[in-house]
């Protein structure tokens, strides 16, 4: 297990090293682009370009410049938006806890409902539900998730506001710590929109891999034991098809929080990370969406690195030698 | 959904269809019986074909029925409806009597769906949207099989350190989140003021090719990672061996031996890939960095309408919904060309 951990640290370290060189070259060594003219946002003075032009060492060689940039980004963490003429660095932390309130709730409800349908397509294979659930999370994997927000938006917000969904507010948010209750009425329709998606995919995968295990000869030796048909899904298939689920799951929701959520934010004014690297975009801010994209792809390496750990550690199948 | 049936029902199935012939039929002609068998999938591929159809007909809509152009605002126009002059964009229809809203679906020949904030004709622009996405969804994802094949084919084939460079570079592209790699990209070459100079090419800011390449580079891990490993396995068999044993060099062991064996895995993904690129371009230009005015695609104009969502709803609901039928019909027909081409399911997406 130290080896495996060891391996997969230095692992680590070395793909978040590419992943950063890789950020860069496509921001500072895009041919035929002037960086310092482009992180200055839109109209700058030729002041501001000398100035970046200096602070990013864009007349000095490459290595150096990667180093100035990753300088400014972890240890000094004085990258300032050219747009709002504020550090970058707070502006993501603070809007954090907003995309891990809508990505936890969306996550809670998508586990729920896919394992529900999952089972329940699996169990009633040969019914006409079956064919039913399936076609259901087809159309929910298919639907772009802003196009949905907007037709939530539009049932809630318009004609049906003032009888049924008079208790839906306005898109905003309201911090947790500062009132609870309205903090759970602002995410709830974001929540549903945001996890229709998953339900529909997950609820796929769990109903193919229920299947699946039905034919194995562990699952038809519970039966011939006489175990009833409940104890069987619930004790041998449904536990083992979760294997694939638990590990898509780390996957999909360590993307979420580093900034997949994006399009479900915009949509329902939800001021996250996804928010500010919109805003960041509309004004062409590059210094933000410069940060913003490797912090998020620095947080879905650690994600998927603590997954596997923990996946080891549960399993020492799946630790290769 | 992929339906698991062990190979042996399969085969019987396809010889109480065949009549007992299927011994000397190819594969491929099994795998077409297979396919016209499952209607849902076919009608599918129907609903798609006749999708492109239509939006490729968009010129002839425009000229023919609309009589209008969509690309040109009209402020200040007004047309016949049932006898009577209606202004295209109608003044003083806000709360207060004030501010203007667009002309809302007339169900008529002109201004079928409404006007948008531009007084442009809605149907007309859904139309040539779906133009631009199904082009840059077809063509990026043919581009994403294109170069995952033959990378895929190169790794697997000659393995070693070729092999090992070529993976870990796709690790790297995989590891970084479609959306974030996607809007990096396109900030760098939508902010460049002559747009991609590549020095021989030359490509300007609001072409299509922009979102095309961005995305069509995105999603070549997608596809490269089970296109090796398909060849990784392919290397191993008896047939390859005999190739080898009569002489064969590189050249013929790829291209006559192996690459015909993958070919239908990267057909199974094709459609599959479409309706993800698809919904990738949508999103991007939504978010503006996809494709630029004066171009229109659905994503754009969804992103027009979300300021009249409460006054003039279609304007956003329409190519949403031409979103969704799109990209459904091809999750429906990617899942019956996999069913028939691949009945033991080897190939997985996610």
């Amino acid at each position: 297990m130290l080896a495996f951990t060891v391996r997969r640290l230095v692992g680590l370290v070395a793909v978040m090293f590419a992943l950063s060189v890789l950020v860069f070259l496509i921001f500072f060594a895009t041919p035929g682009i002037d960086p310092a003219r482009q992180m200055a946002g839109r109209n700058p003075s030729p002041d501001t370009i000398k100035n970046i032009r200096h602070e990013f060492g864009l007349d000095r060689p490459l290595p150096v410049r990667y180093a100035l940039m990753m300088e400014h980004m972890f240890i000094s963490r004085d990258l300032i938006s050219y747009g709002s003429h504020t550090r970058v660095v707070p502006q993501i932390i603070s809007a954090t806890p907003v995309t891990l309130s809508l990505v936890v709730g969306a996550a809670v409800l998508w586990v729920l409902f896919s394992i529900v349908f999952g089972v329940a397509a699996a169990v009633l294979r040969g019914t006409f539900f079956d064919p039913l659930l399936m076609v259901l999370a087809l159309i929910g994997i298919s639907m772009p998730v802003f196009w949905l927000g907007e037709v939530a938006n539009l049932i809630t917000q318009d004609k049906l506001h003032g009888s049924v969904f008079s208790w839906v507010p306005p898109p905003g948010y309201t911090p947790l710590t500062q009132n609870p209750w309205q903090w759970f009425l602002h995410l709830l329709i974001p929540w549903l929109t945001l996890s229709v998606l998953y339900i529909g995919f997950y609820a796929r995968v769990l109903r193919a891999n229920l299947i699946e295990t039905e034919n194995e000869d562990y699952v038809r030796t519970a039966r011939a034991k006489g175990i009833s048909e409940r104890r069987v899904l619930l004790r041998h298939t449904l536990r083992t098809s979760m294997i694939t689920f638990v590990s898509l799951f780390g996957l999909d929701f360590g993307v979420l929080v580093a900034g997949g959520a994006l399009l479900t934010e915009v949509v329902f004014g939800l001021p996250g990370v996804g928010q500010l690297t919109y805003n960041s975009l509309t004004g062409l801010d590059l210094p933000v969406i410069m940060t913003t994209v490797v912090y998020a792809a620095f947080f879905i390496t650690l994600a998927s690195a603590a997954v596997d750990l923990v996946y080891a550690w549960l399993d020492p199948r799946v630790r290769p030698t | 959904m992929a339906v698991f049936e062990p190979e042996a029902e399969v085969a019987i199935r396809d010889a109480e269809e065949t009549g007992g012939d299927v011994i000397g039929r190819s594969p491929w002609a099994l795998a077409g019986r297979r396919l016209v068998r499952n209607k849902l999938a076919l009608a599918a591929f129907v609903l798609f074909l006749l999708i492109v159809a239509v939006s490729f007909a968009a010129p002839l809509y425009a000229r023919h029925v609309a009589h209008t152009d969509p690309f040109v605002s009209n402020l200040s126009g007004s047309f016949q409806q049932n006898g009577k002059t209606v202004q295209v964009i109608q003044q003083g229809t806000g709360k207060l009597g004030l501010g203007e809203t667009p002309i809302g679906p007339t169900w008529q020949a002109k201004y079928l769906l409404g006007a948008d904030e531009q007084g442009r004709d809605v149907a007309a622009r859904v139309l040539y949207g779906g133009r631009a996405s199904l082009e840059i969804g077809i063509g990026s994802a043919a581009l994403a099989c294109l170069l995952a094949t033959v990378f895929g084919l190169i790794a697997g084939f000659f393995g070693g350190w070729t092999d090992s460079f070529l993976s870990r570079a796709m690790d790297l592209v995989w590891a970084f989140p479609v959306y974030l790699l996607a809007i990096s990209l396109a900030t760098v070459l939508l902010t460049a003021p002559n747009g991609l100079d590549l020095g021989i090419v030359r490509v300007g800011a609001s072409s299509l090719w922009i979102p095309l390449l961005i995305i069509g580079l995105i999603y070549v891990p997608y596809v490269y990672r089970p296109v090796r490993g398909q060849v990784l396995s392919l290397r191993q068999k008896e047939f390859v061996e005999a190739a080898i044993a009569q002489g064969a060099g590189s050249f013929r062991l790829i291209f006559r031996e192996i690459l015909p064996n993958v070919a239908s895995t990267v057909i199974v993904l094709l459609p599959l890939m479409i309706a993800t690129t698809i919904l990738t371009e949508s999103a991007l230009s939504y978010l503006s960095i996809g494709v630029q005015a004066p171009q229109a695609s659905w994503g754009t104009i969804i992103d027009d309408g979300q300021a009249l969502l409460y006054t003039r709803p279609w304007v956003a609901i329409a190519p949403g919904i031409m979103i969704v039928l799109t990209v459904l019909a091809l999750n429906v027909f990617g899942d019956g060309l996999r069913d028939a081409l691949d009945p033991r399911s080897k190939v997985r997406m996610k």
